[in-house]
């Protein structure tokens, strides 16, 4: 079979499993529907925020990144493993312990006011559609390289099946078709690295292999990399090149951004016991640490296969999988120096760095892009960093059954998070907003009803994300993060380690955090955008990194405001000592 | 007796996020240039500690809390039923 039909019958049956499962797992009750009845087992729970967490951008992005980053893209493995354990440590058991619904929910009742229920709801809100904007970007692509469908039919179906179970099983359905996902995104990312591990240095381990000598050769990997990185006119691999206080602030928004964000949090809430909450963070971050510790050594085998594949061969005889990746528009040459080989460097290869492609086709058979030439270097590629994951199979000429399996694994990574997503809004739209503030008076049937009609339509505006991306998906990625450290984690962290914090402060915090990470981001990422870059940043630190200044702020102006206003009442002094019981 | 449990509670948490700081802000990132004049095979030790290291101590500290804290509770719960006796 090809590989065009392996995949759609990859495809095929693990969309076939993720339904059948959810047609097992239907939710009878909202208990069901929101916290899976309070029944999963800490190992299966573990696994479903594996597969909730890690998204498109783990699967297909963050490897691609790295590879680019060298050293700093660290702060993507350290920032978004490292939560887990603030997670584990200062928030799961408690709010498990609680024992509500939703992250609103905690907040409201410790805070005692719907107004701090409701701004917990604006930034919940906010953080889960940005993160679902990018997920269905992820669905496209897979979906338009490999399947050859069209972005917009892909999307949809895509949606059809979040929709069949989101809708149906609501997190009952999710969690075990999350376990589902998890095996067949892990499956699907260990399996190509392990190939090419092989490969390139003999090692079936890639967490070791990377750390290895290259085949038939004596020269560590790592060193060769660092060699060819900096004759090609880039940064050492191996080293930094950010300032040591973006890549501090940047690693720690990131970290407490991971703690802070409601789609994690909320899983936590569906083991049976406390205890089981503190061990299901741990099974969590064994799942995802499998995939954290490989993907840095994907980039390296990535990096060098990539340099070593197109550097100054002819572009009529390059692979075949460069010029696929140039019909879809990801990779464009442009030919600097009229030899017909492909020459890769340092810069930006074009003038306004994006590519935009014009009908026709140059000398070599290139297709034609009308930027001009950037004539500052002498790189000729452009390459976009997502395609490193999904191109890596072909560039090092796996099989393609291996290509079929990625291409299966990244929409389980994308599917996942996004039906994780789609039910924390959802919970947020019936359960804190119609039930506790608006329509008290709904029965659990009707509050059922309206979660379900609430994820249909988060369900339809992910989807027109998807079809329509908004422009600025890359750019909104910082604000999740940032607005999730800055907003949410400061609230909750308080809320249960400092029993003084009084409506008034906790309020004034959470919209001061909110206020300053947001002007930031939007004055350098929209408004400002010829400024953005270190020297105009605040001490030097860009707008990933600011949330971490955020959450500071937030937290010192809560304590103080909170001094002015008199203590919160003894039922909520109540409240805080239960929790903190085990 | 809750004061107890909370306190206990406490410390640990102080001391493995201490160890948490030191292994990615510390190893990772502040000392990350210094540590890199000591190889392990291929790998410079403040980049192995940045992409690889970090995350494996990360896992490793998770279950010595849980360790820790079943211990814990185990201890109040017992303290617990013995005051129920008298």
């Amino acid at each position: 079979m090809d590989t065009q039909s392996l995949t759609y019958l990859f495809v095929g049956l693990s969309f076939a499993l993720y339904v059948g499962i959810a047609i097992w797992s239907r939710a009878q009750s909202t208990n069901d529907f929101y916290i899976a009845g309070k029944g999963v087992n800490p190992v299966a729970n573990g696994m479903a925020t594996a597969a909730d967490w890690m998204s498109a951008a783990s699967f297909i992005s963050m490897a691609g990144l790295i590879a680019f980053l060298g050293k700093d893209g660290s702060v993507y493995l350290m920032g978004w493993t490292g939560g887990y354990v603030l997670l584990a440590l200062l928030l799961a058991p408690y709010l498990r312990k609680f024992g509500q619904y939703t992250v609103p929910d905690f907040i409201g009742t410790r805070y005692y006011s719907n107004a701090a229920r409701l701004v917990a709801v604006i930034c919940l809100i906010f953080v889960s559609f940005t993160y679902v904007a990018g997920q269905m970007r992820g669905v496209g692509i897979v979906f338009s390289r490999f399947l050859e469908v069209d972005i917009n039919l892909g999307v949809v179906i895509g949606m059809c099946i979040v929709f069949f179970y989101a809708v149906l099983g609501g997190m009952k359905g999710i969690t075990y078709t999350q376990v589902a996902q998890y095996c067949v995104l892990i499956f699907a990312y260990l399996v190509p690295a392990i190939f090419i591990s092989i490969l390139v240095t003999g090692n079936p381990v890639p967490q070791l292999g990377f750390g290895d000598t290259i085949v038939d050769s004596s020269t560590y990997l790592l060193d060769k990399l660092d060699q060819v990185t900096t004759d090609l006119g880039f940064n050492a691999y191996t080293q930094n090149s950010k300032n040591k206080i973006d890549i501090f602030c940047i690693t720690a928004a990131l970290m407490f951004g991971t703690a802070g964000l409601p789609h994690v949090i909320v899983r936590f809430f569906t083991v049976p016991k406390v205890s089981d909450a503190r061990k299901s963070a741990g099974y969590a971050l064994i799942f995802i640490a499998i995939l954290y510790s490989t993907a840095p050594a994907v980039s390296a085998f990535a990096r060098i296969n990539f340099i070593d594949s197109v550097q100054n061969v002819e572009y009529q005889s390059s692979p075949e999988w460069f010029q696929n990746w140039e019909d879809i528009g990801l990779i464009a040459w442009k030919d600097k120096n009229d030899d017909g080989l492909i020459q890769y460097s340092a810069g930006d290869a074009l003038e306004g760095t994006k590519p935009k492609f014009v009908e026709g086709e140059g000398n070599y058979g290139e297709r034609l892009v009308s930027n001009n030439a950037n004539q500052a270097n002498n790189n000729e590629v452009y390459i976009d960093r997502d395609i490193m994951v999904l191109a890596n199979p072909e560039i090092a000429q796996l099989p393609g059954w291996v290509i079929a399996l990625v291409a299966a694994g990244a929409l389980a990574a994308a599917l996942s998070t996004a039906a994780g997503l789609l039910l924390v809004i959802s919970a947020s739209v019936s359960h804190d907003l119609l039930k506790k503030t608006f329509m008290p008076k709904i029965t659990d049937k009707q509050e059922l009803l309206y979660a379900r009609c609430s994820a249909a339509v988060a369900i339809l505006v992910a989807g027109l994300f998807g079809i329509y991306p908004p422009g600025f998906v890359a750019q909104v990625v910082a604000f999740a993060f940032g607005l999730a450290a800055s907003t949410i984690f400061p609230a909750l962290f308080l809320g249960i380690f400092y029993k003084r914090l009084n409506m008034q402060g906790a309020i004034a915090g959470m919209l001061s955090g909110l206020i300053f990470t947001s002007s930031y981001i939007i004055y350098f990422k929209f408004i400002n955008i010829e400024f953005n870059y270190a020297q105009h940043w605040f001490l030097g630190i860009s707008p990933e990194g600011i949330g971490f200044i955020g959450m500071m702020i937030n937290i010192v102006i809560a304590l103080a405001v909170s001094s002015f206003y008199s203590k919160p009442p003894e039922h909520v002094y109540e409240m805080v000592d239960n929790i903190r019981r085990p | 007796m809750h004061k107890d449990y909370w306190r206990s509670n406490l410390k640990i948490l102080i001391i493995l996020i201490s160890i948490w700081f030191m292994v990615s802000f510390g190893f990772g990132i502040i000392f990350s240039d210094f540590l890199d004049q000591y190889q392990i095979g291929g790998f410079k030790l403040g980049f192995w500690f940045a992409q690889q290291g970090s995350i494996y101590l990360f896992v490793v500290l998770i279950f010595i809390y849980v360790y820790l804290m079943n211990k814990l509770d185990k201890k109040y719960k017992d303290q617990n039923d013995e005051e129920d006796k008298h």
